[in-house]
């Protein structure tokens, strides 16, 4: 078991455009764009948002083989979906086979279905591979700092994503070290039914949770030390500053969700 | 020289020890000076951590009274002015880095300060060139050695620009080879740039390389000099649990033997001088 | 002396075929013997780990062969899960693997992988505990109320209650004080004359392990450059020091002593030997 193979950091370095744009403008982009997807009613929309899609990430310089691996986990899901509406779908039979039936508005909606989905991973996958984790936590901190007049904790809940980000590679390494060393007193984890094979989980779990609490408490004291004060007063390394691209990225993207939205009243 | 830790009386327990059990610390009277390079050496339980974490508030004295240049330790509204005058480097490299990204890292202390950004930034870059890790600034600490961890452990602790640095067991994970970087790392500091650094350990050679050495058992400091003093009371060292070094060590089997040699030859060079002189 | 564990041209290397690939073990050959006491010395990264992973079964060769008693520990399943009992492996700073609610059961988790009977999982427990230095009233505690040392020592019993014939402890006395790190390696020492035992240590404490092992090894860039006695192996000193090893003191001073010209034996590495070694030149110069 190689725990440590897992990619968790979906960034691809890189210097396009796109990776340059400010994070606030990629986020604002993504929940506009995910949103615009769930406007398009017909053909042309669909044509138009996916052309979009196609060429930020051919913009991007991230290869489409990666988005292909990751859309990898939600193959399931895509499926499952498909077929879901490809025969749950009233209308005009095409083909059917005992209680199986197959619609023509079935095979559309499938696929529109299908569309939908993927457009919508290819698009939250854009803004991972293309943005660090830590600016898009401080761009997220940022977009959402209005909330806290209404006492939303904008700030702690960034903290606790850094420090997740932080350590997650850390939990990971330690798993790895705690399988080791169970199986070396014969810990068998492949052989059993599920409940066995559950139970064969407690001598990892245990010392996980307990070294994560520990973790917690010295880090805490850590950070303390280092003068933590919630962020009250608090500063930040990192400047975020809207270029003029970013206001183009921004003008461009209120363009797109306005054309869908006319396209959609005229059932395009 | 100024003193910038003062010790007066201090005793400390725990509170939910049981009543008659032993303090922790018992009665110390201690005084630093700035820019010294002190190094507190006990065995586990001796009550060296304890006294680290009184240096900077962590713990506060049940009895006595702990001044970090001049602000006592108990008074709450003292406490960010002393944490940005001590800082702390822990034992697990791993659980003290708060950031995913070194030079992130390393501005955190400086951030909470409210320092400006552009001034973050030098206070980062000096700080990293100052360990010798500014060429990794952009990396994951989680793909560090250990050593590499202290290093930005403590380039975040230098960016918050201390007085002083604790080092509270700092070496006690890592490596040989991982120990002699964070050594030679806080010497340069106290060397070429006067920061005071209190050294926690309980290994001989690290203490060894301190101007002054303080010795803990049960809760007291139960010796207090240069280190080529202390390490000569080799029976005192040795009844409580503590090693002697190994160039020490022989010398004084050599005077059991008979032999009239010093047993100040506390460095691989001096004790092979004084070895080589009987011999030719 | 009879061999008890054959290493034949052992390579490893790690994600094989991609752009990380990297060799951790590079055609290692070495034979432990039964009842040694051996010493594994090397950086962090040298492949030590890596090594003593695959004596029990943990990682598998990329080539080469691990022979346990003349047969490859490899050749079939079952073999290769009993070995994990025939090679006890403690890993560094084993306290934080520890999960029962009582030391005892912790203790007796290894036994019961074995299927044991339970009188005799019950005599493995007691007769482990001895061994790692913890007193009866102990067992019934949480192990989590234990000081760090105390912890460890149940760590190792949990290993030690297999009763295995090899003993591998990778770092059995990392941050430990002096005091209790000579305790834990007495603790050792006498499992390993009580069952005839085979006990490999892994240690960057030159010092330590230069005083109780029998023979040396020493990994450095997936090879093993020096394996001997730790006096041949410490005479080695300046190339020691030059592949990042940190050689003893005493090796350290007396090598000193002879480039200022001193006639001295300078394979020396524990105090009592430099002890022995001066003496016997400073009675030789003095005539008598």
């Amino acid at each position: 078991m190689a725990l440590k193979d897992v990619t968790l950091g979906q960034y691809f370095p890189g210097n396009s455009l796109i990776h340059r744009l400010d994070p606030r403008s990629k986020l604002i982009f993504t929940v506009l764009y995910i949103m615009v997807i769930f406007l398009c009613k017909n053909l042309v929309s669909y044509g138009l948002v996916l052309a979009v899609l196609l060429i930020l990430i051919g913009i991007s310089g991230v290869k489409p083989k990666v988005f292909l691996k990751g859309m990898k986990p939600v193959v399931f899901i895509v499926a499952f979906t498909a077929i879901l509406n490809l025969f749950y779908t009233d209308g005009t039979i095409i083909w059917s086979l005992g209680f199986l039936k197959i619609t023509q508005e079935g095979v559309w909606k499938a696929f529109f279905m299908v569309l939908r989905i993927l457009m919508l991973i290819s698009a939250t996958l854009l803004l991972t591979y293309t943005t660090s984790p830590i600016l898009l936590t401080s761009g997220l901190e940022r977009l959402l700092r209005p909330l806290k007049k209404v006492n939303f904790p904008v700030h702690e809940l960034a903290m606790m994503m850094n420090i997740a980000l932080r350590f997650i590679p850390t939990l990971i390494q330690e798993t790895d070290k705690i399988i080791s060393a169970q199986k070396a007193r014969g810990a068998d984890f492949d052989s059993g039914n599920l409940m066995q094979k559950a139970k064969a989980l407690i001598p990892i779990l245990i010392p996980l949770f307990i070294s994560s609490f520990r973790r917690a408490e010295e880090l805490a004291i850590a950070m303390e030390c280092r003068c933590y004060h919630g962020d009250e007063g608090r500063t930040s390394l990192r400047q975020l500053t809207m270029h003029g691209r970013d206001w183009g990225f921004l003008l461009f993207t209120l363009v797109l969700t306005a054309g869908v939205c006319v396209l959609r009243f005229f059932g395009l | 020289m100024s003193t910038i830790i003062k010790a007066e009386n201090l005793t400390f327990s725990y509170p939910d020890e049981p009543a008659g059990h032993p303090p922790v610390l018992k009665n110390i009277n201690l005084e630093i000076e700035s820019g010294s390079f002190v190094a507190i050496l006990g065995h586990n339980g001796s009550g060296k951590s304890t006294l680290a974490k009184h240096i900077n508030a962590l713990l506060t004295p049940t009895e006595g009274k702990l001044w970090v240049e001049g602000l006592d330790t108990a008074d709450p509204d003292n406490l960010l002015d002393i944490r940005g005058k001590v800082g702390m480097v822990f034992q697990n490299p791993d659980n003290q880095i708060v950031a995913s990204v070194v030079e992130e890292d390393v501005a955190f202390g400086p951030e909470n300060m409210g320092v400006p950004p552009k001034e973050i930034r030098q206070r980062v870059d000096t700080a990293l060139k100052m360990v010798g890790m500014y060429d990794l600034r952009e990396h994951s600490p989680h793909l560090l050695s250990g050593g590499q961890k202290q290093r930005v452990a403590i380039a975040g602790i230098i960016a918050m620009m201390p007085r002083c640095i604790v080092l509270d067991e700092a070496t006690a994970m890592l490596d040989p080879v991982g120990r002699r970087e964070t050594v030679d790392t806080i010497k340069t500091l106290n060397e070429k740039y006067g920061m005071t650094v209190v050294l926690i350990t309980h290994h001989m050679d690290e203490a060894a390389q301190a101007q002054r050495l303080i010795v803990m058992a049960g809760g007291q400091i139960i010796d207090d000099g240069p280190p080529r003093e202390v390490f000569q009371h080799v029976d005192t060292l040795r009844a409580s649990g503590l090693a002697v070094p190994e160039t020490v060590a022989l010398l004084y089997e050599l005077r059991r033997e008979g032999l009239n040699v010093p047993l100040d030859a506390l460095s691989d060079e001096d004790c092979a001088a004084v070895l080589a002189g009987l011999l030719k | 002396m009879e061999p008890i564990i054959e290493i034949k041209n052992l390579t490893h290397i790690y994600s094989p075929n991609t752009p990380f690939q990297q060799t951790a073990l590079d055609g290692i050959d070495l034979t432990v013997y039964r009842g040694e006491y051996l010493g594994i010395i090397g950086r962090t990264g040298s492949g030590k780990s890596t090594l003593i992973q695959h004596l029990n079964g943990l990682m598998k060769p990329t080539a080469g062969q691990i022979l346990f008693e003349g047969q490859d520990i490899w050749s079939s399943k079952a073999l290769t899960h009993s070995i994990r009992f025939q090679v006890g492996l403690v890993f560094q700073y084993p306290e934080y693997q520890l999960f029962e609610e009582t030391v005892y059961k912790d203790i007796a988790y290894g036994p019961k992988n074995m299927k044991l009977e339970e009188a005799e999982i019950d005599r493995r427990v007691r007769r482990a505990a001895a061994f790692a230095g913890l007193s009866d009233e102990v067992l019934q505690r949480s192990p989590f109320e234990l000081s760090g040392g105390q912890k460890r020592r149940v760590a190792i019993a949990g290993v030690i209650a297999m009763e295995p014939k090899v003993l591998i402890l990778d770092e059995p006395t990392a941050g430990l004080d002096p005091a209790g790190s000579a305790s834990i390696l007495a603790n050792i020492e006498a499992y390993r004359k009580a069952n005839n035992a085979t006990v490999i240590v892994v240690s960057h404490s030159m010092e330590d392990v230069a005083r109780i092992t029998d023979r040396l090894v020493v990994v450095s860039h997936g090879t093993l450059p020096y394996v001997g006695t730790p006096r041949e192996v410490f005479s080695h000193g300046e190339e020691l020091e030059k592949l990042g090893l940190a050689v003893p003191t005493m090796n350290r001073v007396f090598s000193r002593v002879r480039a200022m010209g001193v006639d001295i034996d300078p394979a020396v590495y524990t105090v009592e030997q430099a002890k022995a070694a001066f003496l016997e030149a400073y009675r030789r110069r003095e005539g008598v």
